[in-house]
C-alpha cells in the first residue's frame, strides 16, 4: 500500500466518516480486506476503484445496510453496528440504482421520505417542494416518476437523501449509467452541496469525477487501499507533465530531438511512425513557450504541441498494473453478490 | 415518539404508498377480483351440477369456501409486492432511515388487507347474484367476515415471509402460490370432508382453512342441515379459526421482520 499521507495513519482523532480495519467477506471474496478511512468533517473523500473493488461495499457498511465481518466504522463518531439508529438520523444515502418509487409522483416521494424522518406534514411538504426547486424538477414534481429519465430519477433519489438535511452524506456512484449531460448537471449539484459544507464520501469508477469533485482520493482494488492522497499527490507519484509534441513531417524529428534535451530533462522519447516527440519537463507553459520559440528558429513546423498532466487512469494503471476498465471486467464475478443481477446493467 | 406509535405512522406511511400504486395502477386490483369471481361462477354453475353434499344447497354451501381460498390466494401479493421492492432496491433505501423497522411490513400486509376488503365485496355482491344468502342476521355475518380477514391479515405475514425469502418477482409468484393449493384443496372449502378417505380427513378437519371456512358457514347460517365432522376444530371452528390465525401471526411477524432487517444485506 502507498500512503502518502503517512500521518493519518496514526491520528487518533476520527473524522467525520471513519473506519479501522474494515473487513467483510462474501464466501471467499474479501469485499473489504482491512481497510482504513478518514474523511474530516466538511470535506470530500473519492472512493476509486473499478466495479467489484468493494466500493459499494464500504458504503452499505457505513450506510447500517451491512454489518461488517471485522474492524469498526463511525460516522460522527457513532458505531455504525451499535448506534445504527442514531446514525441512520444523520446521513444520506444514494445509491447506484434510484431507489424511488415509480408509481408516485416526485412530489410524493420526498413526502413520504420526509414522513418517515418524522418531520411532520407541513414540514415535510415544505422541504419536498424546497428539494423539488433546487433539483430543477419543479414541472415534473406531479408527474409519477415512471415518466422520469434516468437523470432525473437520480436528482431526485439523490433529493430524498437531503431531506433531513444530513451531515454526513453517501453517494455511491451517482453518476453511473447517466449520459453526459445529465454527468454535468449531477457535478455542478454535488459541488454546491460539499461548497455547503456537508461531508460527502463518494464512490465512483470515472476518475475524472473523483479528481474534479473530491479533495483527497482513495484507490481501492479488490477490498484493499492501493493509494490514497489528494488528486495530485497521486499524480506526481507516477511522475510530473511531460511536453508531447507531434511535427508535420519525421526529418524534423532529429532538429526536434536536439530542442527537447535543451528544455527538458532526461531522455526525449522519439516516435518515428507518430512523428511525435516527447520529454518529461518542469516549469510548465514557460518550457512550452521557450520550447516553441527554439522550434520556430530550428525551423520546425509543430502541428499539435501540449503539456500532459498524468491522468487518474495512468495512476491506475501503475498502481495495478491494469487499466480501470480491464479491472472492471476481470473483477465483475468476483464483484459482490448483488441479488437479482441489479448490477449487469452498469457494465 | 414511543416505539408503537412510530410504528404505526411509519407503517401508516408506507400503506398509503402502495395505495396509491392500487389507485394509479387499478388493472391490478380489477383482474385479483375477476379470478374469484370466475371461481364462484366456475364452481356455482359446473361444479355445482355434479357436488351435491347432504342437507346443504351447493351454492350456499360453497360460498365461505369461495371467499377464504380467495382471501388465502391473495395473499401472495404480499409476496410478490415484497419481492418487488427488494429487487427494485427501494427497501436499501428504508432500511437507512430512522424508520421502525416493521414499517414496511405492516404497510404492505394492512394494503394488502384493505385489497382483501375491496375483492370480498364484489364476491359478496357475486354471491348474491347466483343464490347466496346470509341467514343469521347482520351481526353474525360481521362476525363471519372478521375472521375471514383475521386469517387474510395472518396469511400475509406468512407470504411476506416468502417474498423476503426469495430471490426474484417471477419465484415469488410461484412460491407465494404453489403451497396454497394443498391448502385450499385438502379442506371443506369445496366439498363435504366426510366424501375424502379417513386419513385425509383428519389433516383437512384440522387444516387452519377448514376452520375458518366452517366458522364462515356457521355464523353466515350456510351450514343448512349437513351433519358436522366429529372433530373438535370443526365443533368449535370460530375458536379454531381464531386461535390459528393468532398462532400464524405469532410466528410470522418476528419471522418477517428478521428476514426484513437481513434482506438487503444478501
Amino acid at each position: 500500500m502507498v500512503d502518502l499521507v503517512a500521518s493519518r495513519a496514526g491520528q487518533t482523532t476520527d473524522g467525520a466518516i471513519a473506519a479501522r480495519g474494515l473487513v467483510k467477506h462474501y464466501g471467499k471474496v474479501r469485499a473489504l480486506d482491512g481497510v482504513d478511512l478518514d474523511v474530516p468533517e466538511g470535506t470530500v473523500l473519492g472512493l476509486l476503484g473499478p466495479n467489484g473493488a468493494g466500493k459499494t461495499t464500504a458504503v452499505r457498511v457505513f450506510t447500517t445496510l451491512l454489518k461488517p465481518d471485522a474492524g469498526t466504522a463511525t460516522v460522527a463518531g457513532l458505531d455504525v453496528v451499535r448506534d445504527a439508529d442514531e446514525v441512520r438520523r444523520i446521513i444520506g444515502v444514494s445509491g447506484q440504482y434510484a431507489a424511488v418509487d415509480e408509481n408516485l409522483t416526485g412530489r410524493e416521494n420526498l413526502d413520504m421520505v420526509g414522513r418517515l424522518y418524522h418531520l411532520g406534514k407541513p414540514a415535510s411538504l415544505a422541504r419536498a417542494d424546497e428539494l423539488l426547486e433546487r433539483f430543477d424538477l419543479v414541472d415534473a414534481a406531479n408527474r409519477v416518476v415512471k415518466t422520469y429519465s434516468g437523470g432525473m430519477r437520480r436528482r431526485l433519489d439523490l433529493a430524498g437523501s437531503l431531506v433531513a438535511k444530513p451531515r454526513v452524506l453517501f453517494l455511491d456512484e451517482p453518476t453511473t449509467g447517466l449520459d453526459p449531460r445529465g454527468r454535468l448537471g449531477m457535478w455542478d449539484v454535488i459541488a454546491e452541496l460539499v461548497d455547503g459544507g456537508t461531508t460527502l464520501l463518494l464512490t465512483t469508477q470515472y476518475l475524472e469525477e473523483a479528481d474534479r469533485l473530491a479533495q483527497s482520493i482513495m484507490v481501492i482494488d479488490h477490498g484493499k487501499v492501493i493509494a490514497r492522497g489528494t488528486a495530485d499527490e497521486l499524480k506526481s507519484q507516477i511522475g510530473g507533465e511531460r511536453l508531447e509534441l507531434t511535427v508535420s513531417n519525421a526529418s524534423e524529428l532529429p532538429a526536434t530531438e536536439a530542442v527537447l534535451r535543451k528544455v527538458g530533462l532526461g531522455e526525449p522519447s522519439i516516435d518515428d511512425s507518430a512523428k511525435a516527440a516527447s520529454i518529461a519537463v518542469q516549469g510548465g507553459s514557460a518550457v512550452l513557450i521557450d520550447a516553441l520559440r527554439q522550434l520556430d528558429t530550428a525551423g520546425v513546423v509543430v502541428k499539435d504541441v501540449g503539456i500532459r498532466r498524468p491522468t487518474l487512469d495512468d495512476v491506475f494503471l501503475s498502481l495495478t498494473g491494469h487499466a480501470a476498465e480491464d479491472a472492471a471486467e476481470s473483477s465483475d464475478d468476483v464483484a459482490k453478490p448483488t441479488r437479482r443481477g441489479r448490477k449487469e446493467q452498469q457494465s | 415518539m414511543s416505539v408503537l406509535t412510530q410504528a404505526t405512522t411509519d407503517g401508516l406511511v408506507m400503506a398509503k404508498r402502495n395505495l396509491i400504486k392500487v389507485k394509479r395502477i387499478p388493472d391490478l386490483l380489477i383482474f385479483t377480483t375477476i379470478q374469484p369471481v370466475m371461481f364462484v361462477l366456475l364452481f356455482a354453475y359446473v361444479f355445482g351440477g355434479a357436488i351435491h353434499p347432504d342437507g346443504v344447497n351447493y351454492r350456499e354451501f360453497l360460498m365461505a369456501g369461495i371467499f377464504t381460498q380467495t382471501v388465502a390466494f391473495g395473499s401472495a401479493i404480499t409476496a410478490i409486492g415484497l419481492a418487488d421492492d427488494l429487487q427494485k432496491g427501494i427497501i436499501d433505501r428504508f432500511r437507512s432511515l430512522p424508520m421502525a423497522r416493521s414499517a414496511v411490513l405492516v404497510g404492505r400486509t394492512t394494503s394488502d388487507l384493505f385489497n382483501n376488503v375491496v375483492v370480498m365485496v364484489v364476491m359478496s355482491l357475486c354471491g348474491l347474484l347466483v343464490g347466496w344468502r346470509i341467514h343469521r342476521g347482520f351481526g353474525y355475518a360481521l362476525g363471519a367476515y372478521g375472521i375471514m380477514f383475521a386469517f387474510a391479515f395472518a396469511m400475509s405475514w406468512v407470504a411476506a415471509t416468502i417474498g423476503l425469502s426469495v430471490r426474484s418477482v417471477e419465484v415469488a409468484q410461484s412460491a407465494g402460490f404453489i403451497w396454497l393449493f394443498p391448502l385450499t384443496f385438502m379442506s371443506n372449502a369445496f366439498v363435504p370432508t366426510n366424501t375424502l378417505p379417513g386419513w385425509l380427513q383428519a389433516v383437512a378437519n384440522w387444516n387452519p382453512m377448514s376452520a375458518v371456512v366452517a366458522a364462515a358457514r356457521a355464523l353466515f347460517g350456510n351450514q343448512g342441515s349437513a351433519p358436522l365432522p366429529k372433530a373438535w376444530s370443526m365443533e368449535h371452528p370460530e375458536i379454531t379459526a381464531l386461535g390459528w390465525s393468532l398462532l400464524l401471526l405469532v410466528i410470522f411477524i418476528p419471522l418477517s421482520v428478521r428476514k426484513y432487517r437481513a434482506a438487503a444485506a444478501r
